[in-house]
């Protein structure tokens, strides 16, 4: 599976999404600098890693989905290339119109750091596969702007269509119908809040994340 | 060069969007014995400094494109 992840200035959890793609397909992503306007050919799968791209200046994710490499990793999406976004990887896809809604601060104001426990929503996808719909997992989120929001008629039309991935089992930051991951309608683009990325091995406490990976290596590869 | 035009781009969060921002702000002034506050929204406000001439459509264009997120959010110019 050849994997690319992107690098904005104020990326932080590049290089764990980088060694947890390693770790699973056994090769190195190519990592990608924000400056870049061509991405390399023939990939199977790109991450937007968290962090606080741009500072989180504007909104979170505004500057990162207008810049040049954005603009590439948009044109991959169209063609069916599979896009993980992860917590600022969310919503940098979001601002760039490639998931509908918004990421807004947390009905809290406080930023969350701990692990959560998650609903699969749906195990269609290529990236949710090797998990069964309803399963409880767990896996930690960090962040200050998570909570989701759109439209009735886009929140009843993603729910309608199986395009929730993921549901916070317990109060977390007010997201709109506990929504923590939602897929687009090709269900190519997957974009979710907690990071799967940071639960690879046993020694992190847990593997719930490494199915997601392994899921997509075995679509992809 | 011309000289510069100050507009103004004025960001709110849409009516019916939930603002914790501005409920804390709520809150925080009735704490300090202020009752009369039946709301607070928080917004932003973008001073741009632009060629003299400059049309609306133009601002228009860099609010919808990246000043705003239309999805949950309003904006309103003053230009001069």
């Amino acid at each position: 599976m050849r994997c690319a992840v992107i690098v904005f200035p104020g990326s932080n959890c590049d290089r764990d999404l980088a060694d947890a793609i390693a770790k699973v397909t056994g090769r190195a992503p190519a990592m990608i600098w924000h400056r870049e306007t061509e991405l390399p050919a023939n990939l199977d799968f790109i991450g937007v890693p968290g962090g606080f791209s741009y500072g989180d200046y504007l909104r979170s994710g505004a500057m990162a989905a207008r810049s040049p490499v954005m603009q590439a990793v948009v044109k991959a999406a169209g063609e069916g290339r599979a896009v993980l976004g992860i917590c600022n990887g969310f919503q940098v896809l979001t601002e760039a119109g490639l998931l509908p809604g918004a990421l807004m601060r947390n009905a809290g104001l406080n930023f969350v750091c701990r692990d959560v426990r998650l609903s699969v929503a749906n195990s269609q996808s290529i990236f949710t596969s090797l998990y069964a719909t309803g399963e409880e997992i767990r896996i930690p989120v960090a962040h200050h702007d998570g909570n989701y929001t759109a439209d009735a008629a886009t929140l009843d039309r993603l729910e309608g269509e199986g395009r929730v991935a993921f549901r916070y089992a317990e109060a977390v930051n007010g997201s709109a119908r506990d929504i923590a991951g939602i897929l687009n309608d090709e269900g190519n683009v997957l974009g979710m809040m907690p990071h799967p990325e940071r639960l690879i091995e046993a020694e992190q406490g847990g593997t719930d994340g490494r199915r997601m990976f392994e899921a997509a290596m075995m679509a992809l590869a | 060069m011309a000289a510069p035009m100050i507009v103004k781009v004025t960001v709110t969060l849409k009516n019916g969007v939930l603002d914790p921002q501005g409920r804390a702000i709520e809150a925080a002034l009735k704490g300090l014995g202020f009752d009369g506050v039946a709301g607070a929204r928080v917004g932003k406000l973008i001073e741009l400094e632009v060629a003299d001439g400059t049309s609306r459509e133009t601002i228009e264009n860099m609010a919808k494109q990246l000043l705003a997120n239309t999805v949950i959010e309003n904006f309103r110019i003053e230009m001069p």
